[in-house]
Protein backbone atom coordinates (compact mmCIF):
# COMPACT_ATOMS: atom_id res chain seq x y z
CA UNK A 1 0.00 0.00 0.00
CA UNK A 2 2.71 2.57 1.04
CA UNK A 3 4.50 3.20 -2.26
CA UNK A 4 7.75 5.06 -0.92
CA UNK A 5 8.40 7.08 -4.19
CA UNK A 6 6.07 9.87 -3.23
CA UNK A 7 7.07 10.31 0.23
CA UNK A 8 9.77 12.20 -0.27
CA UNK A 9 12.62 9.92 -1.69
CA UNK A 10 13.01 11.44 -4.66
CA UNK A 11 13.87 14.69 -2.87
CA UNK A 12 16.33 12.58 -0.91
CA UNK A 13 18.30 11.01 -4.31
CA UNK A 14 18.50 14.24 -5.44
CA UNK A 15 19.93 15.17 -2.14
CA UNK A 16 22.41 12.34 -2.55
CA UNK A 17 23.24 13.20 -6.43
CA UNK A 18 24.59 16.48 -5.49
CA UNK A 19 26.16 15.33 -2.31
CA UNK A 20 28.33 12.56 -4.47
CA UNK A 21 29.59 15.89 -6.41
CA UNK A 22 31.15 17.24 -3.14
CA UNK A 23 33.67 14.44 -3.67
CA UNK A 24 34.25 14.15 -7.12
CA UNK A 25 36.69 15.51 -9.72
CA UNK A 26 36.34 19.02 -10.24
CA UNK A 27 35.23 19.17 -14.28
CA UNK A 28 36.23 22.44 -15.14
CA UNK A 29 39.50 23.01 -16.49
CA UNK A 30 41.75 25.52 -14.81
CA UNK A 31 43.14 26.71 -18.29
CA UNK A 32 46.09 28.26 -18.38
CA UNK A 33 47.57 26.92 -15.41
CA UNK A 34 46.17 23.19 -16.07
CA UNK A 35 46.24 22.10 -19.89
CA UNK A 36 44.21 18.16 -20.46
CA UNK A 37 45.61 16.03 -23.51
CA UNK A 38 43.38 16.97 -26.67
CA UNK A 39 41.93 14.02 -28.73
CA UNK A 40 44.32 12.65 -31.32
CA UNK A 41 41.95 13.48 -33.48
CA UNK A 42 41.44 16.99 -32.81
CA UNK A 43 41.41 19.39 -35.75
CA UNK A 44 43.98 21.53 -34.56
CA UNK A 45 43.60 25.46 -36.10
CA UNK A 46 46.85 25.48 -37.68
CA UNK A 47 47.50 23.42 -41.06
CA UNK A 48 51.07 21.43 -41.60
CA UNK A 49 52.27 21.22 -45.16
CA UNK A 50 54.85 18.73 -46.45
CA UNK A 51 56.37 20.23 -49.33
CA UNK A 52 58.40 17.29 -50.33
CA UNK A 53 55.01 15.84 -50.68
CA UNK A 54 53.46 18.38 -52.36
CA UNK A 55 52.75 18.29 -55.94
CA UNK A 56 50.74 21.74 -56.43
CA UNK A 57 47.53 19.89 -57.44
CA UNK A 58 45.63 22.18 -55.68
CA UNK A 59 43.07 19.94 -54.32
CA UNK A 60 43.27 21.43 -50.89
CA UNK A 61 42.53 25.18 -52.46
CA UNK A 62 39.73 23.75 -54.54
CA UNK A 63 38.03 21.82 -51.11
CA UNK A 64 38.68 24.30 -48.89
CA UNK A 65 34.91 26.46 -48.18
CA UNK A 66 36.72 29.36 -47.14
CA UNK A 67 39.11 29.74 -50.04
CA UNK A 68 41.99 30.25 -46.88
CA UNK A 69 44.65 28.10 -49.41
CA UNK A 70 46.44 29.56 -52.12
CA UNK A 71 48.89 27.62 -53.86
CA UNK A 72 50.83 28.90 -56.87
CA UNK A 73 52.27 26.99 -59.43
CA UNK A 74 54.70 27.11 -62.60
CA UNK A 75 56.28 25.25 -64.64
CA UNK A 76 60.60 25.25 -64.26
CA UNK A 77 63.07 25.44 -67.07
CA UNK A 78 63.23 21.64 -67.14
CA UNK A 79 59.20 21.70 -68.00
CA UNK A 80 58.24 20.19 -64.51
CA UNK A 81 55.21 21.65 -62.92
CA UNK A 82 56.61 23.14 -59.70
CA UNK A 83 55.37 24.42 -56.64
CA UNK A 84 55.89 28.37 -56.34
CA UNK A 85 54.28 29.14 -53.23
CA UNK A 86 51.42 27.23 -50.67
CA UNK A 87 50.01 30.24 -48.78
CA UNK A 88 47.31 29.43 -45.89
CA UNK A 89 45.55 31.90 -44.19
CA UNK A 90 44.74 29.95 -40.31
CA UNK A 91 42.26 33.54 -39.74
CA UNK A 92 39.92 32.45 -42.43
CA UNK A 93 40.58 28.09 -41.35
CA UNK A 94 37.45 26.71 -39.78
CA UNK A 95 39.47 23.60 -38.86
CA UNK A 96 36.84 21.57 -41.16
CA UNK A 97 39.97 19.40 -41.79
CA UNK A 98 38.47 18.61 -45.77
CA UNK A 99 41.91 19.89 -47.01
CA UNK A 100 43.64 17.12 -45.37
CA UNK A 101 40.78 14.33 -46.33
CA UNK A 102 41.03 15.60 -50.02
CA UNK A 103 44.88 15.75 -50.03
CA UNK A 104 45.90 12.79 -52.10
CA UNK A 105 49.56 12.78 -51.38
CA UNK A 106 49.12 13.23 -47.65
CA UNK A 107 51.35 16.19 -47.54
CA UNK A 108 48.58 18.36 -45.87
CA UNK A 109 48.02 17.45 -41.27
CA UNK A 110 46.22 19.27 -39.31
CA UNK A 111 48.08 20.50 -36.47
CA UNK A 112 48.14 19.09 -32.85
CA UNK A 113 47.29 22.45 -31.22
CA UNK A 114 44.96 24.93 -29.88
CA UNK A 115 46.30 28.05 -29.33
CA UNK A 116 46.85 30.04 -32.25
CA UNK A 117 45.99 33.75 -31.07
CA UNK A 118 48.08 36.60 -32.53
CA UNK A 119 48.22 40.34 -32.22
CA UNK A 120 47.63 40.96 -35.71
CA UNK A 121 45.75 39.09 -38.60
CA UNK A 122 48.50 38.95 -41.01
CA UNK A 123 50.50 37.08 -38.77
CA UNK A 124 47.79 34.43 -39.12
CA UNK A 125 48.16 34.21 -42.70
CA UNK A 126 51.87 31.70 -43.23
CA UNK A 127 53.69 31.48 -46.61
CA UNK A 128 55.56 28.55 -48.21
CA UNK A 129 58.92 28.66 -46.04
CA UNK A 130 57.04 30.04 -42.97
CA UNK A 131 55.29 26.71 -43.11
CA UNK A 132 58.66 24.99 -43.48
CA UNK A 133 59.26 26.52 -40.18
CA UNK A 134 56.81 25.83 -38.11
CA UNK A 135 57.22 22.98 -35.30
CA UNK A 136 54.01 21.24 -34.74
CA UNK A 137 52.95 18.41 -34.26
CA UNK A 138 51.06 16.83 -36.82
CA UNK A 139 47.09 15.52 -35.51
CA UNK A 140 45.87 12.08 -36.33
CA UNK A 141 42.65 13.45 -38.07
CA UNK A 142 42.03 11.71 -41.80
CA UNK A 143 45.40 10.24 -40.67
CA UNK A 144 45.02 7.22 -38.34
CA UNK A 145 48.52 6.21 -38.66
CA UNK A 146 50.02 8.50 -36.78
CA UNK A 147 47.44 7.45 -33.66
CA UNK A 148 50.17 5.55 -32.09
CA UNK A 149 52.34 8.45 -31.87
CA UNK A 150 50.26 10.83 -29.61
CA UNK A 151 49.10 10.15 -26.16
CA UNK A 152 45.69 9.22 -25.08
CA UNK A 153 42.98 11.72 -24.51
CA UNK A 154 42.65 12.44 -20.64
CA UNK A 155 39.16 14.02 -19.24
CA UNK A 156 38.65 15.40 -15.68
CA UNK A 157 35.59 13.38 -15.55
CA UNK A 158 37.56 10.49 -15.57
CA UNK A 159 40.00 11.43 -12.95
CA UNK A 160 39.38 10.20 -9.46
CA UNK A 161 40.84 12.29 -6.37
CA UNK B 1 28.78 45.39 31.56
CA UNK B 2 28.57 48.17 34.26
CA UNK B 3 27.69 51.42 31.86
CA UNK B 4 24.75 50.34 29.66
CA UNK B 5 25.94 52.76 26.89
CA UNK B 6 29.38 51.25 26.68
CA UNK B 7 27.13 47.69 26.54
CA UNK B 8 25.37 49.02 23.86
CA UNK B 9 27.79 50.55 22.06
CA UNK B 10 30.07 47.47 22.03
CA UNK B 11 26.97 45.12 20.75
CA UNK B 12 25.65 47.35 18.11
CA UNK B 13 29.33 47.03 16.59
CA UNK B 14 29.67 43.65 16.99
CA UNK B 15 26.16 43.05 15.39
CA UNK B 16 26.60 45.13 12.57
CA UNK B 17 30.01 43.84 12.13
CA UNK B 18 28.89 40.36 12.65
CA UNK B 19 25.99 40.88 9.83
CA UNK B 20 28.88 42.25 7.19
CA UNK B 21 31.46 39.72 7.49
CA UNK B 22 28.99 36.94 7.98
CA UNK B 23 27.06 38.17 4.83
CA UNK B 24 30.49 37.95 2.40
CA UNK B 25 31.09 34.59 4.27
CA UNK B 26 27.77 33.29 3.01
CA UNK B 27 27.95 34.70 -0.16
CA UNK B 28 31.53 33.12 -0.70
CA UNK B 29 30.56 29.92 0.81
CA UNK B 30 26.96 29.68 -1.29
CA UNK B 31 28.94 30.56 -5.00
CA UNK B 32 32.26 27.97 -4.12
CA UNK B 33 29.20 25.70 -2.53
CA UNK B 34 27.08 25.59 -5.05
CA UNK B 35 30.04 25.17 -7.77
CA UNK B 36 31.10 21.97 -5.61
CA UNK B 37 27.81 20.81 -5.55
CA UNK B 38 27.78 20.79 -9.29
CA UNK B 39 31.36 19.41 -9.59
CA UNK B 40 32.81 22.84 -10.56
CA UNK B 41 35.24 25.30 -9.09
CA UNK B 42 33.33 28.35 -8.59
CA UNK B 43 35.27 31.72 -8.00
CA UNK B 44 39.03 31.06 -7.53
CA UNK B 45 40.66 33.91 -8.60
CA UNK B 46 40.41 36.88 -6.53
CA UNK B 47 42.47 36.17 -3.42
CA UNK B 48 43.50 33.15 -1.98
CA UNK B 49 40.61 30.47 -2.88
CA UNK B 50 39.17 33.38 -4.23
CA UNK B 51 37.69 34.35 -0.34
CA UNK B 52 37.42 38.19 -1.76
CA UNK B 53 35.39 38.24 -4.72
CA UNK B 54 32.09 38.90 -2.55
CA UNK B 55 34.33 42.16 -1.61
CA UNK B 56 35.41 42.78 -5.41
CA UNK B 57 31.99 42.58 -6.67
CA UNK B 58 30.99 45.30 -4.02
CA UNK B 59 33.60 47.14 -5.10
CA UNK B 60 32.57 46.54 -8.65
CA UNK B 61 28.44 47.35 -8.08
CA UNK B 62 29.74 50.95 -5.88
CA UNK B 63 31.10 52.02 -9.55
CA UNK B 64 27.89 51.27 -11.13
CA UNK B 65 25.05 54.01 -12.33
CA UNK B 66 21.83 53.98 -10.57
CA UNK B 67 19.46 53.91 -12.43
CA UNK B 68 15.77 55.35 -11.33
CA UNK B 69 13.28 54.44 -13.65
CA UNK B 70 11.28 57.42 -15.17
CA UNK B 71 7.86 55.76 -14.07
CA UNK B 72 9.08 55.02 -10.67
CA UNK B 73 7.66 56.50 -7.37
CA UNK B 74 11.32 58.13 -6.41
CA UNK B 75 10.63 58.16 -2.60
CA UNK B 76 9.85 54.91 -2.40
CA UNK B 77 12.42 53.48 -4.67
CA UNK B 78 14.64 55.25 -2.81
CA UNK B 79 13.90 53.84 0.45
CA UNK B 80 12.83 50.19 -0.62
CA UNK B 81 16.43 48.79 -0.25
CA UNK B 82 17.47 50.87 3.39
CA UNK B 83 13.71 49.61 4.51
CA UNK B 84 14.77 45.32 3.67
CA UNK B 85 18.31 45.79 5.37
CA UNK B 86 17.77 47.24 8.54
CA UNK B 87 15.89 44.77 9.82
CA UNK B 88 18.14 42.11 9.35
CA UNK B 89 20.63 44.26 11.30
CA UNK B 90 17.93 44.72 14.07
CA UNK B 91 17.13 41.32 14.93
CA UNK B 92 20.80 40.76 15.46
CA UNK B 93 19.65 42.94 18.61
CA UNK B 94 18.15 40.18 20.27
CA UNK B 95 20.70 36.79 19.31
CA UNK B 96 22.88 35.85 22.41
CA UNK B 97 26.69 34.92 21.49
CA UNK B 98 27.13 33.48 24.16
CA UNK B 99 25.14 33.60 27.82
CA UNK B 100 24.02 36.80 28.16
CA UNK B 101 26.41 38.52 25.44
CA UNK B 102 23.56 40.17 24.11
CA UNK B 103 22.48 43.45 22.92
CA UNK B 104 18.85 43.66 24.73
CA UNK B 105 18.20 40.34 26.41
CA UNK B 106 14.34 40.96 26.05
CA UNK B 107 11.89 39.15 27.24
CA UNK B 108 10.30 39.24 23.80
CA UNK B 109 13.02 38.27 22.13
CA UNK B 110 11.52 35.76 19.74
CA UNK B 111 8.01 37.93 19.34
CA UNK B 112 10.53 40.71 18.31
CA UNK B 113 12.68 38.29 15.70
CA UNK B 114 9.65 37.26 14.22
CA UNK B 115 8.02 40.96 14.14
CA UNK B 116 11.68 42.49 12.56
CA UNK B 117 12.07 39.72 9.99
CA UNK B 118 9.20 40.22 8.71
CA UNK B 119 9.58 43.65 8.30
CA UNK B 120 11.62 43.60 5.96
CA UNK B 121 8.81 42.02 3.08
CA UNK B 122 7.10 45.69 3.01
CA UNK B 123 10.86 46.55 1.94
CA UNK B 124 10.43 44.23 -1.26
CA UNK B 125 6.88 45.01 -2.02
CA UNK B 126 7.76 48.76 -1.80
CA UNK B 127 10.50 47.66 -4.27
CA UNK B 128 8.25 45.80 -6.76
CA UNK B 129 5.43 48.65 -6.30
CA UNK B 130 7.51 51.83 -7.28
CA UNK B 131 9.43 50.34 -9.69
CA UNK B 132 6.61 50.64 -11.93
CA UNK B 133 7.53 47.31 -13.70
CA UNK B 134 4.82 44.75 -14.12
CA UNK B 135 7.71 41.87 -13.43
CA UNK B 136 9.08 43.80 -10.28
CA UNK B 137 4.96 43.77 -9.11
CA UNK B 138 4.18 40.18 -9.67
CA UNK B 139 7.35 39.66 -8.10
CA UNK B 140 6.76 41.43 -5.39
CA UNK B 141 3.30 39.72 -5.20
CA UNK B 142 4.54 36.68 -5.12
CA UNK B 143 6.86 37.39 -2.25
CA UNK B 144 4.13 38.95 -0.28
CA UNK B 145 2.20 35.67 -0.79
CA UNK B 146 4.53 33.57 0.06
CA UNK B 147 4.99 35.35 3.22
CA UNK B 148 1.58 35.35 4.50
CA UNK B 149 1.73 31.67 3.73
CA UNK B 150 5.05 30.92 5.35
CA UNK B 151 5.13 32.94 8.13
CA UNK B 152 2.43 30.70 10.24
CA UNK B 153 3.74 27.74 9.82
CA UNK B 154 7.26 29.41 10.98
CA UNK B 155 5.88 31.49 14.24
CA UNK B 156 3.84 28.05 14.48
CA UNK B 157 6.93 25.99 14.95
CA UNK B 158 8.94 28.93 17.04
CA UNK B 159 6.22 28.30 19.42
CA UNK B 160 6.66 25.31 20.15
CA UNK B 161 10.29 25.92 21.21
CA UNK B 162 8.80 28.83 22.90
CA UNK B 163 6.77 25.97 24.96
CA UNK B 164 9.35 23.63 26.08
CA UNK B 165 11.71 26.79 27.02
CA UNK B 166 9.14 28.67 29.02
CA UNK B 167 10.42 32.03 27.64
CA UNK B 168 10.23 34.14 24.70
CA UNK B 169 13.88 34.98 25.84
CA UNK B 170 16.60 33.69 23.43
CA UNK B 171 18.72 33.88 25.77
CA UNK B 172 16.82 31.58 27.85
CA UNK B 173 15.75 29.65 24.92
CA UNK B 174 19.38 28.84 24.60
CA UNK B 175 19.97 27.95 28.65
CA UNK B 176 16.98 25.82 28.17
CA UNK B 177 19.40 23.55 25.71
CA UNK B 178 21.52 22.98 28.20
CA UNK B 179 20.61 18.86 27.84
CA UNK B 180 19.58 18.47 24.80
CA UNK B 181 19.02 20.82 22.06
CA UNK B 182 15.17 20.55 20.72
CA UNK B 183 16.18 19.79 17.41
CA UNK B 184 15.66 16.60 19.11
CA UNK B 185 12.91 16.84 21.25
CA UNK B 186 10.65 18.41 18.10
CA UNK B 187 12.33 17.45 15.22
CA UNK B 188 8.62 18.55 13.58
CA UNK B 189 9.02 21.66 14.36
CA UNK B 190 13.09 22.03 12.93
CA UNK B 191 11.60 20.47 10.01
CA UNK B 192 8.65 22.83 9.21
CA UNK B 193 10.74 26.03 10.31
CA UNK B 194 13.89 24.98 7.77
CA UNK B 195 11.19 24.91 4.90
CA UNK B 196 9.57 28.01 5.75
CA UNK B 197 13.02 29.38 6.52
CA UNK B 198 13.99 28.48 3.09
CA UNK B 199 10.93 29.89 1.73
CA UNK B 200 10.79 33.06 3.87
CA UNK B 201 14.14 34.18 2.61
CA UNK B 202 12.97 33.42 -1.01
CA UNK B 203 16.56 30.79 -1.78
CA UNK B 204 15.40 28.22 -4.55
CA UNK B 205 13.57 25.67 -4.34
CA UNK B 206 10.81 28.67 -2.97
CA UNK B 207 12.87 30.97 -5.31
CA UNK B 208 9.39 32.36 -7.57
CA UNK B 209 9.80 35.64 -6.25
CA UNK B 210 12.85 36.22 -8.38
CA UNK B 211 12.04 33.72 -10.74
CA UNK B 212 14.45 34.76 -13.09
CA UNK B 213 12.95 32.31 -16.61
CA UNK B 214 9.50 34.07 -15.75
CA UNK B 215 9.73 37.42 -14.25
CA UNK B 216 13.90 38.66 -15.08
CA UNK B 217 14.82 39.07 -11.30
CA UNK B 218 11.45 39.80 -9.79
CA UNK B 219 11.29 42.53 -7.45
CA UNK B 220 14.90 44.25 -7.73
CA UNK B 221 14.45 44.18 -11.46
CA UNK B 222 14.87 47.87 -11.91
CA UNK B 223 17.77 47.83 -9.24
CA UNK B 224 21.28 48.90 -10.25
CA UNK B 225 24.21 49.74 -8.61
CA UNK B 226 24.47 50.30 -4.88
CA UNK B 227 20.98 49.71 -3.96
CA UNK B 228 20.96 46.36 -5.81
CA UNK B 229 23.81 45.96 -3.45
CA UNK B 230 22.06 46.43 -0.38
CA UNK B 231 19.02 44.05 -1.70
CA UNK B 232 21.70 41.85 -2.33
CA UNK B 233 23.01 41.99 1.23
CA UNK B 234 19.30 42.28 2.41
CA UNK B 235 18.58 38.73 1.00
CA UNK B 236 22.12 36.77 2.13
CA UNK B 237 21.73 38.80 5.67
CA UNK B 238 18.49 37.41 5.84
CA UNK B 239 19.28 33.99 5.25
CA UNK B 240 22.61 34.25 7.50
CA UNK B 241 19.71 35.54 10.46
CA UNK B 242 17.63 32.70 9.74
CA UNK B 243 20.73 30.15 9.82
CA UNK B 244 21.45 31.80 13.37
CA UNK B 245 17.31 31.43 14.87
CA UNK B 246 17.40 27.98 13.55
CA UNK B 247 20.62 27.47 14.93
CA UNK B 248 19.66 29.33 18.48
CA UNK B 249 16.00 28.06 18.94
CA UNK B 250 17.24 23.70 17.54
CA UNK B 251 20.62 23.41 17.81
CA UNK B 252 21.49 25.21 21.01
CA UNK B 253 22.49 28.05 20.33
CA UNK B 254 26.27 29.30 21.81
CA UNK B 255 25.68 26.02 23.96
CA UNK B 256 28.58 23.18 23.32
CA UNK B 257 31.85 21.61 24.44
CA UNK B 258 35.77 22.54 24.13
CA UNK B 259 35.16 25.28 21.83
CA UNK B 260 34.46 28.83 22.88
CA UNK B 261 30.68 29.81 22.97
CA UNK B 262 30.72 32.41 20.53
CA UNK B 263 32.60 30.07 17.87
CA UNK B 264 29.97 27.45 18.13
CA UNK B 265 27.36 29.45 17.09
CA UNK B 266 29.21 30.24 14.29
CA UNK B 267 29.48 26.43 13.21
CA UNK B 268 26.04 26.16 13.61
CA UNK B 269 24.92 29.03 11.44
CA UNK B 270 27.95 27.83 8.72
CA UNK B 271 25.98 24.71 8.88
CA UNK B 272 22.44 25.54 8.69
CA UNK B 273 23.46 27.63 5.62
CA UNK B 274 25.42 24.92 4.13
CA UNK B 275 22.61 23.10 4.56
CA UNK B 276 20.03 25.77 2.37
CA UNK B 277 23.16 25.58 0.18
CA UNK B 278 22.87 21.70 -0.51
CA UNK B 279 18.81 22.31 -0.73
CA UNK B 280 19.35 24.98 -3.34
CA UNK B 281 21.94 23.59 -5.24
CA UNK B 282 19.51 19.89 -5.90
CA UNK B 283 16.01 21.06 -5.99
CA UNK B 284 14.48 22.90 -9.04
CA UNK B 285 11.81 25.57 -8.22
CA UNK B 286 8.53 25.02 -7.67
CA UNK B 287 5.51 26.24 -8.97
CA UNK B 288 2.99 29.33 -7.09
CA UNK B 289 0.92 26.91 -6.44
CA UNK B 290 2.50 24.40 -5.19
CA UNK B 291 4.51 26.32 -3.13
CA UNK B 292 0.75 27.84 -1.35
CA UNK B 293 -0.01 23.88 -1.22
CA UNK B 294 2.85 22.23 0.73
CA UNK B 295 2.72 25.60 2.90
CA UNK B 296 -1.04 25.46 3.65
CA UNK B 297 -2.08 21.55 3.46
CA UNK B 298 1.59 20.39 4.42
CA UNK B 299 3.04 22.73 6.91
CA UNK B 300 0.31 24.15 8.48
CA UNK B 301 -1.38 21.34 10.10
CA UNK B 302 1.62 19.55 10.88
CA UNK B 303 2.94 22.87 12.97
CA UNK B 304 -0.41 22.67 14.30
CA UNK B 305 0.37 19.15 15.56
CA UNK B 306 3.66 19.91 16.37
CA UNK B 307 2.55 22.50 18.66
CA UNK B 308 -0.19 20.20 20.54
CA UNK B 309 2.32 17.51 21.10
CA UNK B 310 4.78 19.64 22.62
CA UNK B 311 1.79 21.31 24.80
CA UNK B 312 0.88 17.64 25.57
CA UNK B 313 4.88 16.59 26.48
CA UNK B 314 5.23 19.94 28.51
CA UNK B 315 1.74 19.34 30.47
CA UNK B 316 2.86 15.63 31.33
CA UNK B 317 6.26 16.53 32.66
CA UNK B 318 6.09 19.76 33.78
CA UNK B 319 9.70 20.23 35.11
CA UNK B 320 12.10 17.85 32.85
CA UNK B 321 11.28 16.05 29.81
CA UNK B 322 12.39 12.58 29.93
CA UNK B 323 14.74 11.65 27.33
CA UNK B 324 12.61 8.70 25.83
CA UNK B 325 11.18 11.85 23.86
CA UNK B 326 13.46 11.68 21.58
CA UNK B 327 12.51 8.12 19.57
CA UNK B 328 8.95 8.83 20.38
CA UNK B 329 9.23 12.53 18.91
CA UNK B 330 11.38 10.96 15.51
CA UNK B 331 9.01 8.37 14.95
CA UNK B 332 6.04 10.87 15.18
CA UNK B 333 8.00 13.16 12.41
CA UNK B 334 8.61 10.01 10.61
CA UNK B 335 4.82 8.72 10.50
CA UNK B 336 2.88 12.39 10.30
CA UNK B 337 5.32 12.84 7.04
CA UNK B 338 4.58 10.01 5.31
CA UNK B 339 0.79 10.67 6.30
CA UNK B 340 0.42 14.03 5.08
CA UNK B 341 2.67 13.32 1.88
CA UNK B 342 -0.41 10.74 1.27
CA UNK B 343 -3.18 13.06 2.28
CA UNK B 344 -1.63 16.22 0.11
CA UNK B 345 -2.02 16.82 -3.56
CA UNK B 346 -1.22 19.64 -4.96
CA UNK B 347 -3.97 21.72 -6.39
CA UNK B 348 -6.64 20.33 -4.71
CA UNK B 349 -8.36 19.14 -7.67
CA UNK B 350 -8.90 22.45 -9.39
CA UNK B 351 -5.34 22.56 -10.99
CA UNK B 352 -4.21 20.08 -13.74
CA UNK B 353 -0.99 18.45 -12.62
Amino acid sequence: MLKFERYGIGIAKGMAVTLRNLFRHRVTTQYPEERLVVSRRIRGNQLIWKEDKCTGCATCAKTCPQGAIRVVTAPDEENNYTVINFEVDSGYCIACGLCVEACPYTALFLAYQYELARYRRRELVLDRDELALIEVTPSAYARPELEATLPRQDLLINRKE
Amino acid sequence: MANPWVHWAVFTVIGIAFVLVMVIAAIYIERRGIAYFAARVGPNRTGPFGIFQAIADAIKVLFKEMITPAQSDKLVYWLAPAVVFAPVIMAYAVIPFQNGAVLADLNIGLLFVIAISTLSTLGVFMAGWSSGNKYSMLGAMRMVAAVVSYEIPVVLAMAGVALLAGSLSLNDIVLAQQRVPFILLQPLGFLVLFLGGCAEINRSPFDLMEADSELTAGFHTEYSGMKFAMFYLGEYGEAVLMSTIIATLFLGGWQGPVLPPWLWLLVKIVLVFFTMVWTRATLPRVRIDQLMALAWKFMFPLALINLLLSGIEVLAWPQVLPLYLIPVNLAALVILVLLWSKLYRVGGGRVEV
